[in-house]
C-alpha cells in the first residue's frame, strides 16, 4: 500500500432500543461529530465520506446515503455507500481505509448506522419470494440450525452459549454506551429465558438497537500530528462466498478461514492467540463466539468452546473477546461491524474506559453477515507496522 | 378549529407496496412447471457432478450452466440435516407457533432445501430423521414449492450422521 492509515477519531452514539429524540440524520450526526471532535478536526478537513448500513428494506428508505451525506455535514464531498449485509460496518471501515491507503484522499470520515426503531428487520429478512414458502423467521431462524450443527459436530457442552451471554452482558455494564445494562445478569437468568429459536434462548440473542458509529482516518503525515493516540491499521481483509453451494460448510465457512489466514499473513502474525491482545468479534447469537474463535483460527476446529469454557475470552483471560459488551449488548445492525472495528481501535489507543484491557497493543475487529458468507476484519495497533 | 392539544406525532407507520413482474427464466420455469406436476426436478453441475435442488440453472460454485442432459427427477423423501424449533412470530409466515424449520437433503440431491416439519411431536425431532413430503391435494398444485405442505417422519431407521454431515 502506498500510504499508512491511522484511526485518529472515533465517535459512537449511545445505543438504545429507541433514540426517538433523534432523526435518522441526527443519529449519524451524533456519531460523526463525536468522531470529528476526537480527531480534533471539522467537516472542512474531511475529503470524503463513506456511509454504511444494512439492507434499505429495514427502514424502508431507499439509498438513504444520498440525503444523509448532505444532512450530516458532508455536502459537496465525495461520498461512497457500502453494503455487505451484517458485515457492512466492517467493510465500510475497510473501504474508507483503502481510500487513504491508496492515496486517493488524505482524511476520510466513515459512519455506519441502523435505526431499528423505525424499521422491522425480522419482516425485511423474511420476504415472501415468488413461488416459494417463507419458513425462516428472521436471522435467528436462519442461524439456529447452524448453531445446532456446531453443537453436534463439536460436542460442546450445552451451556457454552449461556456462558458467553453472561460474560458479554457483564462487560456491557462497564460500557456506558451499551444498550443492554442488565445489572442482575446471571447464568440462571439466561438459562431460564424463553427458547426463541431452539437452541437459541432469548438472552442469547442480540437486542434491536438504534445507533451509529463513526471514525476519522488519515494518512501517516496527518495522523502523526494528532495530539491523541492513533490506532494504526496493520491489515484489512474481506472475503465472501455464495449462500448456497453443494458441500458448503455453513457452520465454518471457507470464506472465514481464508479471511483469517490472509489477514494474519498481511499483518505478519504467526500465532494469533499469542500475538493479538484482545478482539471484538461479531457475535449476534452467543454460540457464535466459540464458532468464530475457530473461524478466526484462535482455536483448532471444534475446540473454540473450550476458550469460552475456560474463561480465555473473559476480560481477565488470555484473549479477551467483546470487552464492550459486543453485539449481544448493542445491535444497530449496520453499525455493529464498525463498532467492533472502532472498539478494537479504542483498545490500542488506550481510550476504552472501564472496559480497557491494560497494555492492549494489537487488537482485532471482526464482522460477518448474510448467511455467514461475508467476512471483514482488521488488525490495529498503537505501533506503526 | 379545535383547541385540543394532542401529543406530537413522532413515528408514522406507512406501509408501502411494490408490485413487480417476476420472470423465472428457462431453468427456474422448468423447475416450477415440474412442481406443478408434482415432480421435484434437480440439475447436475457439469464440473463436479453434484445435483442441485432447488436449481437456478447455473452452479453458484463453479459459475457454469448446469449440465445439458436436462433435469433429474428426485424422490420426495430425504433426510433431516438440521433444524430449529421456532417460537417467534413473523408477519410473513402463516404457520402456527411453535413450528419446526428444517433443512432437508432429498435422496439423490447434494444440496439441502429449507422447509417445515409437520405431524411430529417436538420432543421427537432430531437430526438424521427420514422424511417424506406431504403434498397439497393435486387440484391445488401451482408452480410453487408451496405444493409441499410440509415434511412428515417416515417409519425408517435414521440416516447415519456420516451420510449428511457435510451438508450442515
Ligand atoms: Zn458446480
Amino acid at each position: 500500500m502506498a500510504e499508512l492509515c491511522g484511526v485518529m477519531g472515533i465517535g459512537q452514539t449511545r445505543y438504545a432500543a429507541k433514540r426517538q429524540e433523534l432523526s435518522m440524520p441526527g443519529l449519524l450526526r451524533e456519531a460523526a461529530e463525536r468522531a470529528l471532535d476526537d480527531a480534533g478536526c471539522t467537516w472542512a478537513d474531511i475529503d470524503a465520506v463513506v456511509i454504511g448500513k444494512a439492507p434499505d428494506m429495514f427502514e424502508g428508505v431507499m439509498m438513504p446515503e444520498l440525503f444523509l451525506n448532505d444532512a450530516i455535514g458532508g455536502a459537496y464531498k465525495p461520498m461512497l455507500r457500502v453494503h455487505t449485509a451484517g458485515s457492512v460496518g466492517g467493510s465500510t471501515a475497510i473501504v474508507a481505509a483503502s481510500l487513504v491507503q491508496s492515496g486517493v484522499h488524505d482524511r476520510v470520515l466513515t459512519v455506519a448506522y441502523e435505526k431499528q426503531s423505525e424499521s422491522n428487520a425480522t419482516w425485511a429478512l423474511t420476504i415472501s419470494m415468488p413461488f416459494s414458502v417463507a419458513t425462516v423467521a428472521g436471522a435467528g431462524g436462519y442461524f439456529a440450525p447452524l448453531v445446532r450443527g456446531y453443537i453436534r459436530r463439536s460436542g460442546a457442552p450445552e451451556d457454552t452459549g449461556i456462558r458467553v451471554a453472561v460474560k458479554d452482558r457483564q462487560n456491557a455494564l462497564k460500557n456506558p454506551l451499551a444498550h443492554l445494562q442488565l445489572e442482575d445478569i446471571s447464568f440462571d437468568m439466561v438459562a431460564n429465558s424463553p427458547m426463541l429459536w431452539d437452541p437459541i434462548r432469548y438472552l442469547e440473542t442480540c437486542p434491536s438497537s438504534d445507533g451509529a458509529c463513526a471514525m476519522v482516518m488519515a494518512k501517516e503525515s496527518i495522523a502523526t500530528q494528532s495530539t491523541k493516540p492513533v490506532a494504526w491499521i496493520h491489515a484489512t481483509e474481506m472475503r465472501s462466498e455464495p449462500t448456497m453451494f453443494s458441500g458448503r460448510d455453513q457452520v465454518m465457512p471457507r470464506a472465514s478461514l481464508d479471511n483469517a489466514a490472509a489477514l494474519y499473513k498481511k499483518a505478519g502474525i504467526q500465532n494469533p492467540r499469542d500475538e493479538i491482545d484482545c478482539a471484538e468479534i461479531y457475535v449476534p447469537f452467543s454460540w457464535f463466539e466459540p464458532m468464530w474463535m475457530e473461524g478466526m483460527l484462535f482455536a483448532p476446529i471444534n475446540e473454540g468452546w473450550k476458550m469460552t469454557y475456560e474463561g480465555a475470552t473473559a476480560l481477565d483471560g488470555d484473549l479477551p473477546v467483546n470487552m464492550s459488551g459486543g453485539v449481544l449488548s448493542s445491535n444497530p445492525i449496520g453499525a455493529s461491524g464498525m463498532i467492533r472495528f472502532a472498539e478494537a481501535a479504542l483498545q490500542v489507543r488506550g481510550m476504552a474506559g472501564d472496559h480497557q484491557i491494560d497494555g492492549a497493543r494489537k487488537a482485532l475487529g471482526h464482522a460477518y453477515g448474510g448467511g455467514s458468507q461475508y467476512f471483514s476484519t482488521w488488525i490495529v495497533s498503537d505501533q506503526k507496522p | 378549529m379545535s383547541e385540543e392539544v394532542s401529543e406530537p406525532i413522532e413515528v408514522l407507520r406507512l406501509p408501502v407496496e411494490l408490485e413487480y413482474q417476476y420472470t423465472a427464466g428457462k431453468s427456474a420455469s422448468r423447475f416450477l412447471r415440474g412442481l406443478q406436476q408434482g415432480k421435484l426436478l434437480g440439475q447436475r453441475c457439469p464440473v463436479d457432478g453434484r445435483v442441485y435442488f432447488p436449481t437456478r440453472g447455473c452452479c453458484p460454485q463453479h459459475g457454469v450452466p448446469m449440465a445439458e442432459e436436462g433435469s433429474i427427477e428426485l424422490p420426495d423423501v430425504g433426510t433431516l440435516v438440521t433444524y430449529s424449533i421456532v417460537r417467534v412470530p413473523s408477519a410473513n409466515i402463516p404457520l402456527e407457533l411453535p413450528y419446526v424449520t428444517i433443512q432437508v437433503l432429498l435422496d439423490g440431491a447434494d444440496t439441502v432445501m429449507m422447509h417445515v416439519l409437520g405431524e411430529c411431536e417436538l420432543e421427537d425431532v432430531h437430526m438424521g430423521m427420514r422424511l417424506e413430503a406431504k403434498w397439497k391435494p393435486e387440484e391445488e398444485w401451482e408452480t410453487s414449492v408451496g405444493n409441499i405442505l410440509y415434511f412428515v417422519p417416515l417409519d425408517e431407521p435414521d440416516a447415519p450422521y456420516e451420510s449428511y454431515k457435510e451438508h450442515i
